[in-house]
């Protein structure tokens, strides 16, 4: 093993041979935010073979402050945060196969991106995608780990099928209130500790150490100085229809996922076309200019105000819409433009 | 009753006798929670019933989804 991970090779839980299982492995991280960006940069300085890395956003000013993979640069270009991502994860080793995804982490393209994966890194916003993600880890034994965090507080759990409790026997139903990153705000640290309790994980997980791997459930509070494990095998719930004897993986049927989503921390609603099918942005763009609207883009997003919004249509025709949480608004908003 | 949540002794108000009025105390009980009382984790039907003694330990942790 070269140089280059010496220091981890020197670590005992991890020596040559660890090293060169962390070098065959295929990791997926689920979302480019906060924890995406950091879970990212330190599998990539590891060393892990392969890592994937999906995301619907694009970089903004307001990122800057704990999402470590950007620059000004980005939030100036509206690069999509994968691609920022994979820009910045290749310029850090160029010894990793780094592919990025502009996309909307639905159960069907997750279905399709863990071919393959050993390891999946919760790094996403929403509990929906989160369940998708749990369903997944069931039916292909790929294990995951949960991080989650808002203001000064976070948590992490790792999700071991056949082992540990999965999140469906933890939760029961998705949360649909006060779970959202825009009533606290967040500090850089909170991120910082949950990364560091995943990636920990993430590597014991690598190098197949399973006795190491954690099996309570942590969460922290930076600022009221509160540490919580609590051991949840007792949790497993025998019924639960994601790991249990009776399991439909109900959180695969796309019949359930939503078609417009409002997002995590802002004023901005997400809508994806029904149908699959690549639009032309560059052809879309002067349509829009033609029509009087300004516009802006780059070879991954065209962005259009619209009087006091504003909508990024992606490739995929997905589109966000900035300055409304109003759905029905958004959604005839996404009519107007894009028919 | 003086009970140990997340290891800080707190004053509970004569009302609160059982986990649920515990979360109700915090004003959480309609968010996603487990809950570990002296070591045992708890089903959501058992918060209503578990009643609470003195010097009870409490572990509580509410699911956030932001990331």
């Amino acid at each position: 093993m070269t140089e280059r991970y010496s220091r981890q090779v020197l670590f005992p839980g991890i020596g040559q041979e660890g090293q060169a299982k962390i070098r065959q492995k295929h990791v997926l991280i689920i979302g480019a935010g906060a924890l995406g960006s950091g879970g990212a940069e330190i599998l990539t300085r590891a060393g892990v073979g392969k890592l994937t890395i999906v995301d619907r956003d694009y970089v903004e000013a307001s990122n800057l402050q704990r999402q470590q993979l950007y620059t000004e640069e980005d939030v100036a270009d509206k690069l999509p945060k994968a691609a920022a991502a994979e820009k910045r994860l290749r310029a850090i080793n160029s010894d990793v196969e780094i592919r990025a995804i502009i996309g909307d982490a639905t159960p069907v393209l997750l279905e399709e991106l863990s071919n393959g994966v050993d390891l999946m890194l919760d790094a996403t916003d929403n509990f929906e995608t989160r369940m998708a993600m749990n369903d997944i880890s069931q039916k292909y034994n790929i294990p995951w780990i949960y991080g989650a965090c808002v203001g000064s507080y976070g948590m992490s759990f790792s999700i071991i099928p056949g082992k540990t409790p999965c999140l469906n026997c933890l939760l029961r139903t998705i949360p649909l209130q006060g779970m959202t990153c825009d009533t606290g705000g967040i500090i850089s640290p909170t991120v910082q500790m949950v990364i560091a309790h995943q990636t920990a994980e993430a590597l014991k997980i690598l190098v197949e150490d399973w006795e190491a791997v954690r099996t309570s459930f942590v969460s922290f509070d930076l600022w009221r100085n509160q540490y919580t494990s609590l051991k949840m095998a007792k949790a497993k719930f025998a019924g639960c229809l994601s790991c249990g004897e009776e399991r439909t993986y109900p959180y695969l049927d796309h019949e359930n996922m939503t078609k417009t989503t409002v997002l995590c921390g802002r004023d901005t609603v997400q809508i994806r076309p029904s149908t699959k099918g690549e639009v032309s942005l560059e052809q879309l763009a002067t349509q829009l200019s033609s029509l009087g609207y300004t516009v802006k883009g780059n070879p991954y997003l065209v962005s259009v105000e619209i009087g006091a919004e504003r909508m990024v249509i992606f490739q995929d025709g997905r589109a966000l819409i900035h300055g409304t949480k109003d759905l029905t608004h958004a959604k005839s908003l996404y009519q107007r433009i894009l028919g | 009753m003086r009970v140990i949540v997340n290891g800080e002794w707190i004053q509970l108000p004569e009302h609160a006798v059982n986990v649920a009025d515990v979360l109700k105390f915090y004003h959480i009980h309609d968010k996603v929670v487990v809950v570990e009382v002296n070591g045992e984790i708890l089903s959501r039907v058992e918060h209503q019933r578990t009643r609470l003694a003195d010097k009870d330990r409490i572990e509580i942790v509410h699911f956030v989804g932001g990331g």
